[in-house]
């Protein structure tokens, strides 16, 4: 799977406030959220992102509250994946079960700047620098965290243990 | 082992588990709220499981927009209604007799020593204080455990931290913790769990323990814990609703990093906009004026924290440029505080007494900060427009601090009114 893009940059400490504030969060329909998604960090951020964009951070990406609308707010704005140096670890276990590409790149943190072209070989945890031509790594993703992408996520992969049972 | 190690290896099935392992283990109880259970329901029904794994260890409770506040936060308060009549769930808690989840819990013995509890509520980890491996986790990760009764899990490395010494005079748990994350930051303890020890831990009430497990989380924590001793069995004695296991930490267990403070060098302390690691003693921030003080939530709703704060306010007024917000976390504690005349003690003094709600804490309603406004609070996070507007500050600190602060309009110490 390759992604490609523009990117977003943030910097260190993106709290799930900053994602998705609670006064929105009446709602759960993924489209109402995707109209408030990183409002609190950039308040013109939802009118200028675009499908397909990708979002760079530094570290301890998602801290704060466990609200799986902050992983549903930036996908269904049509951001492809997060990279980040390092994330909160409420959010990389939503990220993975609903199916948000998210990699771990310190290098990519740092080097890449706001509106770069990048290009990332998912499988391979390759992140490629198309405007900078430069190239990164990611942390390998864990096997059971791939085990889960390739069941599509956490509901799929228990649906098969819930039938299987 | 660890205390978290063992609960974890004995919940999966195993003699033995290590960081970094991943692990499927049974839980004892899964929880969700009004805001994250809808999500949970929605993915619940997409396994098709045929029912929860067991009914009595479900508990949804509508405190974040509850009472509901709109009509968008009824329809999401009637789902989990809705569901726990379908599925005769046990532990659904209607307004009016529901509380802050984190306070009721425990309060209600539904979460004992040596349980493995998760909750789409990032501040789950609360019920480490009890000897309990407890972790906030998605909605998602709710739904699949409550078709399934387990989760999957990285074991944590361990950290552990030794406070040694006497709390000085109003200092307490909050302070404790507070430090702590102005010590390590708020991405210290990252997918790590958090052990508390020394002398002043062990002479901690459960209130101040409950207070401190549940912020780590804002270190960036998995699981907050502390083993259990003689207050923990005199707390869970009569109230644990289950049999209960007291695990301890081995002699050999291994720590990825000790820290240890002295008591006497911790001051009352502060957490500054907009981070709780953000740290300040309280003495050097008299000159910060405060338009709204909050005491309440799962961190310091508690009814130790109502007697603090009453014992600062009785006899004297909020004054005439603050408001003052008292919201006791659970009916039982609410009804404590009526009792005992600790909510005419708040009336007295010109502040509101609530009904049971997180309320304010995380911006939802019952105490919204405008642009430009400036709170101190008991409650665990000062994100940007935490409380209301993106312009809008918190202050964290503990109940005494907060209520000394509604007397003189701006941050002060309990000696500074007393």
């Amino acid at each position: 799977m390759k992604l490609k893009g523009r990117t977003w940059k943030f910097g260190d400490n993106i709290d799930t406030d900053a994602i998705i504030p609670a006064r929105y969060l009446n709602t759960s329909d993924p489209a109402e959220l995707a109209k408030h998604v990183m409002e609190d960090a950039d308040r013109d951020f939802p009118s200028k992102v675009k499908e397909g964009d990708l979002i760079i951070a530094e570290a301890n990406f998602g801290c704060g509250s466990s609200r799986e609308h902050a992983p549903i707010a930036i996908k269904a704005a049509g951001i492809q994946a997060v990279v980040a140096k390092s994330f909160a670890r409420i959010f990389y276990r939503n990220a993975f079960n609903i199916g948000l590409p998210i990699f771990e790149s310190e290098e990519a943190a740092k080097k890449i700047s706001e509106g770069d072209e990048i290009e990332i070989d998912a499988s391979r945890g390759i992140i490629r620098n198309l405007s900078k031509k430069e190239e990164y790594r990611a942390k390998p993703i864990p096997p059971f965290m791939r085990e889960l992408i390739s069941a599509g996520g956490l509901i799929e992969w228990t649906k098969k243990r819930v039938r299987a049972s | 082992m660890t205390i978290t190690e063992k609960i974890l290896a004995a919940h999966a099935g195993k003699e033995k588990v290590s960081p970094g392992e991943l692990i499927n283990a049974r839980v004892d109880l899964v929880l969700a709220n009004d805001i994250t259970a809808p999500i949970s329901i929605r993915e619940f029904r997409k396994i098709g499981a045929k029912d929860v794994f067991d009914r009595d260890r479900i508990a949804l409770i509508p405190d974040h927009f509850a009472p509901q506040k709109d009509i968008q936060a009824a329809e999401q308060c009637r789902m989990l209604r809705d569901f726990s009549r379908e599925y005769d769930l046990g532990l659904y808690f209607e307004v009016g007799r529901m509380g802050v989840e984190h306070a009721l819990l425990p309060e209600q013995g539904l979460v004992v020593p040596g349980d493995l509890v998760i909750g789409a509520d990032s501040h789950t980890c609360t019920y480490g204080a009890l000897g309990a491996f407890s972790t906030g986790v998605g909605s998602t990760d709710v739904a699949s455990a409550m078709a399934t009764g387990e989760c999957w899990f990285r074991v944590p490395e361990t950290m552990k931290f030794i406070y040694y010494g006497k709390l000085n005079r109003w200092v307490s748990g909050k302070d404790l913790i507070l430090h702590t994350i102005g010590d390590i930051g708020v991405d210290g303890a990252l997918y790590r769990a958090m052990e508390f020890e020394g002398e002043a831990i062990s002479s901690l009430p459960m209130a101040g323990r409950l207070t401190m497990c549940n912020m780590a989380i804002e270190a960036g924590g998995k699981n907050g814990i502390i083993v259990p001793d003689v207050v923990t069995e005199e707390y869970v004695t009569g109230r644990a609703k289950r049999e209960y296991t007291l695990y301890t930490s081995d002699n050999d267990a291994s720590y990825v990093d000790v820290r240890e403070y002295d008591c006497s060098r911790i001051p009352l302390t502060v957490s500054c906009p907009h981070l709780p690691s953000n740290t300040r003693p309280a003495e050097e921030l008299s000159s910060i004026a405060i338009d709204q003080v909050v005491v309440g939530s799962c961190t310091n709703g508690r009814i130790e924290d109502m007697r603090e704060a009453a014992e600062i306010i009785k006899g004297r007024k909020v004054s005439s440029n603050t408001r003052m917000i008292v919201i006791p976390a659970t009916q039982q504690i609410y009804l404590e505080a009526v009792r005992e005349g600790l909510a005419e003690i708040f009336v007295e003094a010109g502040a509101v007494f609530s009904t049971p709600t997180c309320g304010p804490c995380l911006g939802g309603h019952m105490g919204i900060l405008a642009k430009g406004e400036r709170a101190i609070a008991t409650t665990n996070r000062n994100f940007v427009g935490r409380m209301g507007h993106p312009e809008s500050e918190v202050y964290l600190s503990n109940p005494a601090v907060a209520a000394a602060s509604a007397v003189l309009g701006r941050i002060a110490t309990p000696g500074e009114v007393q």
